[in-house]
């Protein structure tokens, strides 16, 4: 029977994580490339992924991948819309700054280690999604978007006025170090994973090391999310998706289990709260806003809902969306200046004087056009709206689409 | 009352003569430290003539929900558009008040609004017919997602349109204020309650017209209402339109509020946030909850900026009342789930 696409003999085959050796191979080879070969720059052509700047940007990719991951469980898995993410990253987040913060100063502060606050972060996120639910549970649809919509304006209302936790509006605080230690502050943590060092031999910078942190936390997050669907709460998430009458009748408890999607969900939201803020550094109340909820609801729809696949491609395509257009802009700003062809059709594209007309203004202010933060918001807007109206799978489903061709080529059907 | 009343002591006729003293003292008092009887009504003007702004918002929200099911999260963005095409109109082309000089003023910026009205109601129509047509039929989530990306794509056009300042309005009134004794109201505010008003009446006829009745009907029931031969794909179309032409009027006027002001995106768009626990509590589907849950919300946002300050209660700090309606939502949610007018939905398996 082996090698039949599609045909399975037992229950567990079919629910298997990498049902087929193909499948088992390829996430073996994406693992090695992810951990090794980027990294430590051995692939050529892509020796540029080792670098600082695009590892932050891939480490971002990772901790956004983690709370999209949590979206998931919620809105993918539970059909529960919510745009409140972003008020559970913030109380992860300052939860992990009381937790983890340096000791003694005028902001709250433990100073207790990493193996404390982070895990903290995401249970004290879970337990205000488990306050939150009984209101979130009674609403459907859209009153629960709006619900959730509430709760991000008073996280935010919370954060401004809670100086001492937050350090107030457009001041904000520092939040605790990506570092091993035991206990106590004083001395060299154990793993800093911050600092540049020498493991067996080899130089590892600490962007490789934070990086290799956060993508080792994401794959445990994303097997446990795989997993979380697998289990008997994951098939009644989706049983109250597609019909929640029906689950009740079946004997699915409605409440409780959406009350359990909430807490998994804030819990992952927690998480990536407080890596976000010790990645970043600093962070200031207003970055907790709706737009980063907007975000991840974003990353859900583009790489494809209800699954987990859709929603990492959908994590690592909208971080790496503004890198790429402004990459593209400088790119195409240089071409302008130059002669030919690719030239003229470049300076249709971007702007690049005061009376020069064009989309892309590469000075902003002065010349006509948006500028490349006002065009990638655009572009994420209409990106939005293409694969809602065309592609509502997202890229999980393109992907789809282009296995099915090869997996009956050479015929069309 | 604690200053206004008159102290027990002056009922006395040994000290008539002094109390008359006291009493001006009082009356001349009130001219700089309002008393709470001021205070309050002073707060409920405002808090009305807020509320006007919302209930227009909620009432074109409202609109489209009735229609097709669709929460418009663009509706700020929209409304903000609305606004900047209603400065454009008014200080820059001053069209159509170049050729009609000879009007008065109010007048030709009613004109100049009611053009922006029509091109904010052209982008409406194009908005629906673009993006929202093709995704009939498919989950609320999806269709959720494509009005917030509008919203998206809308404000950032909006912001680069009106640039870094602020876009002034030229409104006719100005920051006149009319003084009614115990409370005092800017002409803006004024003009803002007639016109919801007016809205109101207009809105109501148009339900009682031949098209008002098939967006009822398809309201209630889309297949029945095309088996009746109603154009659903029109109807759809025509709430947009008049939806956006309601934001774009709740712009204008928000962007007003509470005195003179001008078009900010953000300020001005920041208002929609107001209006959606407005019709929250009043109910998604349902008109008359809507209005009376845009002046609930009004005046709950307004009280609350009033009375729980952080001069009187440390802990709630700054901003609470901006996020004061949501937990009135919320309370109102707990309690009736579909808001205080909406239908509640029957739930089949």
């Amino acid at each position: 029977m082996r090698g039949r696409p599609l045909l399975y003999t037992s229950y567990e085959d079919e629910q298997a994580l990498l049902p087929t050796w193909t499948k088992r191979i390829a996430v073996a080879v994406l693992l090695v490339f992810l951990v090794i070969l980027i990294p430590f720059q051995l692939v050529p052509g892509f020796r540029f992924l080792g670098e600082g700047d695009w590892m932050t940007l891939l480490g971002l990719v990772a901790i956004f991948a983690i709370g999209a991951l949590g979206l998931h469980i919620l809105t993918g898995l539970g059909g529960q819309v919510s745009l409140g993410q972003a008020f559970f990253m913030g109380v992860g987040a300052y939860t992990a700054a009381a937790l983890g913060g340096p000791s003694g100063k005028a902001l709250l502060g433990l100073g207790l280690p990493m193996w404390v606050w982070l895990p903290a972060a995401g249970l004290v996120a879970a337990f205000v999604g488990v306050l939150v639910a009984p209101t979130a549970v009674r609403v459907r649809g859209i009153y629960l978007a709006i619900v959730t919509l509430g709760l991000v304006f008073v996280g935010q209302w919370l954060w401004i006025n809670w100086v001492s936790l937050t350090g107030g509006s457009q001041s904000g605080r520092r939040f605790p170090n990506f570092e091993f230690r035991l206990w106590g502050e004083e001395g060299d943590p154990i793993v800093d994973l911050t600092a540049d060092s020498v493991w067996f031999g080899v130089d590892v910078s600490g962007e490789v090391k934070t990086y290799l942190f956060l993508i080792v936390l994401l794959i445990v997050f994303a097997v446990v999310a795989k997993n979380i669907q697998r289990t008997r709460s994951g098939r009644a998430f989706m049983a109250i998706r597609d019909r929640d009458v029906a689950a009740e009748v079946m004997g699915v408890a409605e409440a409780r289990n959406k009350a359990l999607a909430f807490a998994i969900s804030s819990f992952y939201a927690g998480v990536c709260g407080a890596l976000w803020g010790s990645f970043i550094g600093l962070l200031i109340p207003e970055s907790f806003s709706l737009f980063l909820s907007i975000q991840f609801l974003a990353i859900l729809l583009i790489g494809g809902v209800g699954t987990v696949t859709g929603t990492l491609l959908g994590a690592t395509f909208v971080t790496l969306l503004p890198r790429l257009v402004r990459d593209f802009t400088e790119l195409l700003g240089d071409t302008a200046q130059g002669d030919g062809l690719f030239a003229g059709i470049a300076d249709i594209f971007v702007s690049t004087g005061l009376d020069d007309f064009g989309l892309i203004s590469t000075l902003p202010g002065t010349s006509p056009g948006f500028t490349v933060f006002q065009f990638n918001l655009i572009l994420y807007g209409v990106l939005l709206i293409v694969f809602l109206v065309f592609e509502p799978l997202g890229l999980y489903g393109i992907w789809i689409r282009i296995k099915n061709y090869w997996r009956s080529w050479p015929f069309s059907y | 009352m604690a200053e206004g009343d008159p102290p027990r002591d002056d009922l006395d006729c040994r000290r008539r003569h002094n109390s008359f003293a006291m009493t001006l003292v009082l009356l001349l008092a009130q001219v700089d430290a309002p008393t709470a009887a001021e205070k309050f009504a002073n707060a409920t003007a405002s808090g009305l003539a807020l509320g006007a702004i919302y209930a227009l918002l909620a009432l074109g929200l409202v609109m489209i929900y009735k229609a097709t099911q669709v929460l418009n999260f663009a509706h700020g963005a929209v409304a903000a558009l609305g606004a900047y095409f209603a400065a454009y109109f008014v200080v820059t082309v001053n069209f159509p008040g170049r050729y009609i000089d000879w009007a008065p003023q109010t007048v030709q910026w009613a004109l100049s609004v009611l053009f922006a009205l029509a091109l904010t109601a052209v982008v409406g129509y194009v908005v629906e017919r673009v993006t929202i047509q093709p995704m009939i039929g498919e989950p609320l989530f999806a269709v959720v997602m494509i009005t917030i990306a509008l919203d998206i794509i809308i404000r950032t056009i909006t912001n680069d349109l009106i640039g870094q300042a602020t876009r002034p309005l030229g409104s006719p009134w100005g920051t006149d204020v009319v003084d009614f004794g115990l409370f005092s109201m800017a002409k803006t505010e004024i003009a803002t309650i007639v016109v919801t008003i007016v809205t109101l009446i207009l809105v109501a006829l148009f339900y009682r017209t031949r098209v008002g009745v098939a967006m009822r009907a398809t309201a209630f029931d889309q297949e029945a209402s095309m088996a009746q031969g109603i154009n659903a794909a029109r109807i759809f179309a025509l709430a947009w339109v008049i939806g956006a032409a309601l934001a774009a009027l709740g712009g204008i006027f928000s962007s007003l509020f509470p005195r003179s002001g001008g078009v900010a995106v953000d300020r001005t768009a920041f208002f929609v946030f107001g209006a959606l626990p407005a019709v929250v509590i009043g109910g998604l589907d349902s008109i008359t909850g809507a209005v009376l849950g845009g002046f609930i919300v009004g005046l709950a946002e307004v009280y609350a900026g009033v009375y729980l300050t952080a001069e009187t209660w440390p802990l709630l700090g700054l901003g609470f009342s901006r996020i004061f309606p949501y937990l009135v939502m919320m309370a109102v949610l707990l309690v009736r789930p579909y808001g205080l007018f909406g239908t509640e939905e029957i739930r089949r398996v």
